[in-house]
């Protein structure tokens, strides 16, 4: 059997070889960008020490891991990630899932387009120019936000872009402004397959348009916002960079800085690499056992699963 | 015609969808009033922008804005960078997605399931920064062009769409009927496989332009030279850093206060300036991404 399946592999490369020419680029890629670096993790068990290199400094065990645990940082920054993830996932994905269900309901091709063209618009907008409009349009002294207050007659308006209480909101609301428009597409995608008959027959049977959504819509969307869930789930721990580092000042850092800011400053700001390796691996960890846990469980409780 | 009355809308549905009607023009103008504010306010006077007379349209109208975007070189030379790492970068990425995507749609490629758990278990594992950051320091990479296009050209996510749509849309018969008469699996690629998927490639090129023109990240960390600074480091420093530099030391009180005029115009007009390649290519970026996204939504 064995023998038999080796000379089939031998006849299929040979007969096919350019296929393998072709994939040995991108695998180059892959193994250099995505595979080399795993070398580098065993830094985290090390006293990294650029004269000795990767390979040649000393050992120092679970040095890295004990002291990120006992630093003062370990928990306020673990909670600014969790809080900001998990806040932003309670937020978008219903924010998402009910303007597809309202979308799908309008039969007004012209607004539907209109809402839709507006709606997805702010997704291609870089994070520096969103950021960028926050500080203009928050602004207590320029933006309209301090033109309101004054009209209002609000005496000392709080400054929202350093209010380290206000940090959480305006990460997440900023993200609902910028993202519900195209996270819709995919539920909207998953609605247009629901076969109209249904529709035909709930009407006979005298559903209510409510009816329809919580029994129909709902039903259909269901596989897909499991996968999505999923796959935040996986990445509770990995708050983006791009925004937080540039929404951080010295005002709110105190709830803005999560994992990825704090690796990015040990690491290549005061070139602590073996510190910032310990954190990072310990980021990978928890994210990838997370995903595997969230994949379990919707593989027990429902169809649907990412892999 | 009983049934039709049956079927006409309750009272109940009506107020539903004027409910809907509603909200969705609440979210239509919450949505584009920022937008519209910003480019009302890169079209007015300094004084009408900080004294707060804009609302909805430009006041005291004037293109001192752009003026002013035109006077600082800094921007130029982002832009031009931007283009460069935006144009190379993606036609690496969709050349690379479409090598390692063609083979492993092949379902007796020999080879494919290790493949397909190497490009898995790749977008969920991954060694941290301080790691990526050491490899392309070894290669020599910093501070060049090619780490601004090179590391994250591989993107698994696309790897995967391209697969699907090669599997679903790439009839098996064509290729076994170019295997008889003697075409080779390059030839095939080539000349067959590539004209058949101009839609899903024009979603990856247009994914991978819109990330790498919008992104600042892997700049941040690998460039330390100015005049190598992508568009968005520039804005970086304009719009979240507040740091407008002038060339000529000593300033008259008029010309500090023109300058103080432009500075502020300035954020305005160069947010515009800087999303004008992506405006123009919206029209078929939401035609392609959303068929893109649709592709992806089909399980791996």
């Amino acid at each position: 059997m064995t023998i038999r399946m080796t000379a089939y592999w031998k006849k299929y490369i040979l007969r096919h070889w350019q296929l393998y020419l072709i994939v040995a680029v991108p695998v180059a890629f892959l193994i250099t960008f995505n595979y080399v670096p795993l070398v580098g993790i065993q830094l985290a068990f090390k006293e990294f020490n650029p004269i000795q290199g990767i390979w040649g400094s000393p050992w120092v065990g679970g040095k890295q891991f004990t002291m990120f645990f006992e630093s003062p940082f370990f928990w306020p920054v673990i909670k600014n990630t969790l809080l900001l993830s998990v806040y932003s996932l309670l937020v978008s994905t219903p924010a998402a899932i009910l303007l597809a269900l309202a979308l799908n309901e309008v039969k007004n091709q012209r607004f539907k387009k209109v809402v839709q063209m507006f709606t997805y618009a702010p997704y291609f907008i870089s994070t520096v120019v969103l950021v960028g409009m926050i500080n203009i349009i928050l602004s207590p002294t320029i933006g309209i936000y301090g033109q309101l207050t004054e009209l209002l007659g609000v005496a000392d308006s709080i400054d929202i872009l350093g209010d380290p209480k206000a940090f959480s909101s305006l990460y997440v609301w900023s993200g609902v402004w910028q993202e519900t428009g195209y996270g819709a597409i995919i539920y909207l995608a998953a609605l247009s397959g629901v076969n109209p008959e249904l529709y035909e027959a709930a009407k006979i049977d005298g559903a209510s348009r409510v009816q329809k959504m919580v029994h129909i819509d709902l039903p259909t969307i269901r596989p897909t916002i499991i996968i999505l869930l999923i796959m935040s789930i996986g990445g509770l721990l990995s708050v983006g960079f791009e925004k937080v580092f540039l929404l951080q000042n010295m005002l709110n850092l105190s709830t803005s800085e999560v994992i990825s800011t704090y690796v990015y400053k040990i690491g290549l700001v005061h070139m602590n690499y073996s510190f910032a390796v310990a954190v990072g691996l310990f980021n990978s960890i928890i994210g990838f056992i997370l995903i595997f846990s969230a994949n379990l469980l919707a593989r027990r409780f429902s169809e649907s699963s990412l892999f | 015609m009983r049934s039709h009355t049956l079927i006409k809308e309750t009272t109940g549905d009506r107020i539903m969808m004027a409910v809907i009607y509603t909200v969705l023009t609440v979210v239509l103008i919450a949505v584009a009033y920022p937008l519209i504010y910003i480019v009302s306010s890169s079209f007015s006077s300094s004084s009408a922008v900080m004294s707060g007379r804009v609302w909805l349209f430009p006041v005291e109208p004037t293109l001192y804005g752009y003026k002013a975007v035109f006077q600082y070189p800094q921007i130029w030379s982002g832009y031009l960078n931007s283009i460069i790492y935006t144009g190379l970068a993606s036609v690496i990425s969709v050349t690379l997605t479409v090598m390692m995507a063609y083979p492993i749609s092949h379902t007796t490629f020999v080879g494919r399931k290790i493949l397909v758990w190497a490009l898995l278990f790749a977008m969920l594992f991954s060694g941290g920064l301080i790691p990526f950051y050491l490899v392309v320091r070894s290669l020599h990479m910093l501070d060049t062009i090619w780490a601004m296009v090179l590391p994250g050209a591989l993107s698994v996510f696309s790897v995967i769409v391209a697969k699907t749509f090669f599997q679903t849309t790439i009839p098996g018969d064509l290729y076994e009927a170019a295997q008889l008469d003697g075409c080779s699996d390059g030839r095939f690629l080539v000349s067959v496989v590539v004209p058949l998927s101009k839609p899903v490639l024009a979603v990856l090129f247009l994914w991978a332009a819109v990330g790498q023109w919008n992104s600042y990240f892997n700049a941040l960390i690998f460039l330390n030279g100015e005049e190598k600074y992508p568009l968005q480091l520039v804005l970086r420093e304009i719009l979240v850093l507040n740091s407008v530099t002038t060339t000529s030391m000593s300033l008259s009180a008029e010309q500090l206060k023109q300058f103080e005029d432009m500075k502020n115009l300035l954020k305005y007009s160069v947010i515009v300036i800087a999303s004008l390649p992506i405006l123009m290519l919206y029209p078929f970026i939401q035609k392609y991404f959303v068929k893109g996204v649709m592709v992806g939504s089909i399980k791996a």
